[in-house]
């Protein structure tokens, strides 16, 4: 069994989505049950590793001994020709993020069960997000560079067809943004492991045994640029970030959760997965450009928050600056920043996760984004919408005691004392700027909800209904409040998983 | 001089040709309303031919005299250009029968160029090659020209032929050219005496033999031809031409370069390389542009005919056994793309004549599995996993990056990413666009099985490409 887990993880997903497509169409309620049942048993599936799984285990990095530290591994051969392995596996940062990708993908099932964007069709919106569900669970436990790539390219047309079909007014030239970006990105990316490939002796797409592969460091500064192109994009780090806005905003309510939640984490576990390990050399003297350019992402994004009217831009705008944290905490090279780097991915999956739910249940009862038109009040029409969105806003500001706080305070403090060899003055400004960006983000958040929750309510929703909170919203919610909150007291449940693994990828550098 | 014919070996030729027979005269016979009779006898005698192709599979026979070679790169390619004329004519019948056109004739004229196609793959010697090359375009020219009362088929049937015929041609001198340097028609002699300090003449016959070959594989800049010819062809015929056509001129290039035209390689490949960067790139910024559906056919079948010459260039880079195999790979994966792609087009050949992408509006709600077919095949020509037109894509890469040839796999990445514009803007013109009344079509079952069937194979060759990853490496002429 412990050998099918993680391929039935990933793979259940698919299996949902074909046995949906021989469903016929009319059995709407049928369909969304399904969608439910093969995102639930995943998750089962992973919470059930969790009990076989041994913490104390150290990363899959650094020495030969590096293989045995892969847990529920699975090796096959796949493409004999080229020497590609179905090589699946995971280690103290894959889980986390696993997890995460699992439980989102439930959660987003759950709230489509009662809401399904426009124009309906959930037989075709239910599959794409089951393929998605594939490729995204697929890319935190690939240890094969060729099918991590298929994994993560396999993300790239549901959420094409996701933004395309159920997204808003601008929804094409989200969809061709959010794909032509991406995959540009990634086709460099590609070659970079290709390039690998062939320096590597004997030539292997193997994650693991490319880190003992001793590439110069000509050739590492080399690769980490196509890398970098791919990862940077996918984060999105600041200049690279242009589709992010249009996309999330554009996309339905669960596609916005997803690319929030887990897509963009993808980039930032490619950075510590595959650029670190295998390039070290590299990554040292990137790391003050990547700080840099991840400082630049957090002041910008804070300023662009500040100037948005949409509520939803306004989210996806604020999650290029979360992503600046965890860009920083791992450009600081040390096992403070790096861990800080994962808390504050899965933090920030679940933070921002369910401020897009939220935004897309305003959007449902006011049927306007804009924070002008919504025009205050929501605490007293809504009380418990409107309590749930200072809650998370307030998490998501980083307020010490919820999840939010961890991961950007830690990253900042790495800055103090990054890795040996990096300029100390250099990351001390950086986290100079940093912290005034957490300030920044503050200020918008609380701005935001001085214009949305507080003050009258206006003449123009006074005499409407709008329903407070629904079941299905509390059902799909409620694990995000809850991880929320218990991950802001109890931050070694991601330490805990994350540190073993963090110190033997430092013990590089 | 008394030749060894292995009848064995010659078998599957010699049932076509029967067949070819055969149905000239049945056409005499048949009643006009059972013309399409004609398919039904082709469509057994390519089957039978091909069932005895594969009881060749494995063998070494040689025949006349040397210059006709059975190996495992003639088997495969004859297996392919059988299994390729089966699906053509599985799309011709509904075609040509309500069309009226004159089936009989047409389905004599796609036999014989298939049969070219066969001989050309086994073809060891020059003027054997040359010969079947003309079997595979002649026949075409009078293919290209059948819809006869519409102006631009003939346009595109006196397109082709007149620049075929300066093609050929020039061709033909290059390949007099080397027989003048080397004394020998035969490949394996041509080899032997090119080695050594190399001649101006030499270099100069064997690129005017890569010109003739250019134009059959409609590589710029002798590609003009192509998108008129695919417009005005009947949609059969242009799927033909962009198929089977193009994998003849290939076969024979495979053979001449990898083999007769080796020892020069230092001086030809750069001139692929060239012609490589430049067909892909052409081809895929005009075809950008287009919004006729055979012509974006025919301007992505011009970009992809880029990427099968960038293994060529490789050549001579201590990588050449991957270069071969991955140019043969990328033969046979296109083929199934674009047939598969044809093949929608003609399933909606009656509810949209003019083929233009907008037809294509709401064909996910209209034909749905001919429009989730027509989307695997467009993203798979974009290259994009888990889709076996990305492990075609991929194996390219490898080489080039093998013979430390880098930027042409950086050209052809950019390209990719460009080309996704365009096969993306079908996919979306299909899914995303609304159309007011959105009457079902019904798509003829012959057309949209032959698509589905070969999306399922682009499918399961991108999730398991083990599945026909292995075949260009038993056939490689390169040891």
């Amino acid at each position: 069994m412990s050998d099918w887990a993680l391929t039935l993880a990933v793979f259940l997903p698919t299996v949902g989505a074909l046995v949906i497509a021989l469903v016929p169409g009319d059995r709407d309620r049928l369909v969304r049950g399904l969608g439910i049942l093969f995102t639930a048993v995943p998750l089962v599936i992973g919470i059930a590793l969790l009990f076989g799984y041994d913490f104390s285990a150290p990363g899959a990095f650094g020495d030969g001994s590096a293989g045995q530290a892969l847990q529920y591994e699975v090796n096959a051969s796949w493409i004999s020709v080229i020497g590609a392995r179905y090589h699946l596996g995971i280690d103290g940062v894959s889980l986390p993020l696993l997890e995460l990708t699992l439980l989102l993908g439930l959660l987003c099932m759950v709230y489509t069960w009662r809401y399904l964007p426009e124009p309906g069709r959930p037989k075709a919106f239910v599959g794409l997000m089951l393929l998605l569900q594939t490729g995204m669970a697929g890319t935190f436990v690939a240890f094969d560079l060729v099918l991590f790539f298929v994994f993560w390219e396999l993300v790239l047309v549901p959420m094409y067809f996701l933004i395309g079909l159920w997204g808003g007014p601008n929804r094409e030239y989200a969809a061709i943004k959010f794909f032509l970006y991406t995959l540009f990105g990634s086709v460099f990316m590609l070659l970079g492991f290709l390039a690998m490939y062939f320096r590597a002796d004997p030539h292997t797409f193997d994650m693991i045994a490319l880190q003992q592969a001793g590439f110069s460091q000509d050739f590492q500064l080399l690769v980490f640029a196509g890398l970098f192109l791919g990862f940077a994009i996918k984060v999105p780090m600041w200049p690279f970030h242009t589709w992010l806005p249009d996309a999330h905003t554009e996309a339905p309510t669960v596609g916005s959760v997803v690319l929030a939640g887990v897509l963009l984490k993808m980039g930032t576990y490619g950075f510590v997965r595959i650029a670190l390990p295998i390039l070290p050399e590299a990554s040292r003297v990137w790391a003050p450009w990547i700080g840099v350019l991840a400082v630049i992402a957090i002041v910008y994004a804070a300023l662009a928050c500040l100037a948005q009217r949409d509520l939803k831009r306004l989210i996806a705008f604020s999650s290029v600056g979360h992503m600046g944290f965890v860009m920083l905490g791992i450009a600081t090279l040390t096992d403070v920043g790096i861990n800080a780097a994962i808390f504050g991915m899965v933090a920030h999956g679940i933070i921002t996760g369910m401020l897009f739910f939220l935004a897309g249940s305003v959007h449902e009862r006011y049927h306007t984004r804009e924070i002008a038109e919504i025009g205050g009040g929501m605490l007293q029409k809504m009380p418990a919408l409107a309590s749930i969105l200072a809650f998370t806003a307030i998490a998501s500001l980083g307020l010490p005691g919820l999840a939010g706080f961890w991961g950007e305070v830690m990253a900042l403090l790495s800055s103090y004392n990054p890795a040996e060899g990096l300029s100390l003055g250099l990351f001390r400004t950086l986290m100079v700027f940093g912290g005034i960006g957490t300030i920044l983000t503050a200020g918008y958040f609380l701005w935001m909800l001085q214009r949305v929750n507080l003050g009258t309510v206006p003449d123009r929703w006074r005499e409407k209904t709008l329903s407070d909170v629904t079941a299905a919203e509390y059902v799909s919610w409620a694990p995000l409040l809850v991880a929320t909150l218990l991950l802001g007291i109890f931050p070694r449940l991601i330490f805990g998983v994350t540190s073993e693994a963090v110190g033997t990828l430092v013990a590089l550098f | 001089m008394p030749f060894d014919v292995d009848y064995h070996a010659i078998a599957p030729e010699l049932i076509v040709s029967g067949t070819i027979l055969l149905v000239l005269v049945a056409d005499l016979l048949l009643r006009p309303d059972r013309k399409w009779l004609s398919m039904v006898i082709s469509f057994l005698g390519v089957a039978a031919a091909l069932v005895v192709e594969l009881t060749l599979v494995g063998d070494l026979r040689t025949s006349f005299d040397g210059t006709y070679v059975n190996d495992a790169f003639a088997v495969l390619f004859k297996t392919f250009f059988l299994s390729v004329a089966l699906v053509v004519l599985l799309l011709s019948l509904r075609y040509f029968r309500d069309g009226r056109y004159y089936q009989g004739e047409y389905y004599f004229l796609l036999l014989s160029s298939f049969l070219g196609m066969l001989t050309i793959s086994s073809s060891r010697d020059l003027l054997m090659l040359f010969i079947s090359l003309e079997l595979v375009t002649a026949p075409g020219w009078l293919m290209a020209a059948f819809r006869k009362r519409d102006p631009r088929s003939n346009e595109a049937g006196l397109k082709y032929f007149l620049i075929g015929i300066l093609s050929t041609a020039v061709m033909l001198y290059g390949m007099s050219l080397v027989y003048g340097v080397t004394g020998s028609l035969r490949l394996q002699d041509i080899a032997g005496s090119l080695q050594g300090e190399p001649q101006a003449v030499a270099i100069a016959a064997v690129l005017f033999v890569v010109a003739g070959f250019a134009f059959k594989v409609s590589s710029v800049p002798f590609h003009f031809w192509a998108p008129d010819t695919y417009e005005g062809s009947p949609v059969p015929v242009a799927a033909f031409l962009s198929v089977a056509s193009k994998a003849a001129g290939f076969a024979g290039l495979l053979q001449l370069m990898f083999t007769g035209f080796l020892p020069l390689a230092e001086f030809w490949a750069p001139v692929f390389a060239v012609l490589s960067v430049l067909t892909m790139t052409i081809g895929n910024l005009v075809a950008t542009q287009q919004r006729q559906i055979v012509r974006l056919l025919a301007y992505s079948s011009i970009a992809q005919a880029g990427y099968m010459l960038l293994p060529f260039a490789l050549v001579g880079g201590g990588a050449d056994s991957q270069a071969f195999e991955a140019a043969v790979l990328y033969i046979l994966i296109y083929a199934v793309m674009t047939l598969g792609a044809f093949a929608v087009v003609i399933g909606l050949a009656r509810e949209a004549p003019g083929a233009l992408i907008s037809d294509f509006a709401g064909l996910g709600r209209r034909a749905p599995a001919l429009a989730l077919s027509m989307a695997l095949f467009m993203v798979s020509l974009a290259g994009i996993p888990p889709l076996a037109g990305f492990y075609a894509k991929l194996v390219i890469f490898l080489a080039a990056i093998s013979a430390d040839q880098l930027w042409l796999a950086v050209v052809m990445v950019i390209n990719s990413v460009i080309s996704i514009w365009y096969y993306v803007g079908v996919v979306r013109q299909m899914y995303f666009v609304q159309v007011p009344e959105a009457r079902p079509v019904r798509a003829p079952a012959l057309a949209t099985g032959v698509a589905v069937l070969a999306a399922v194979v682009i499918l399961a060759g991108g999730i398991y490409p083990d599945l026909f990853a292995r075949l260009p490496g038993a056939a490689a002429l390169v040891p």
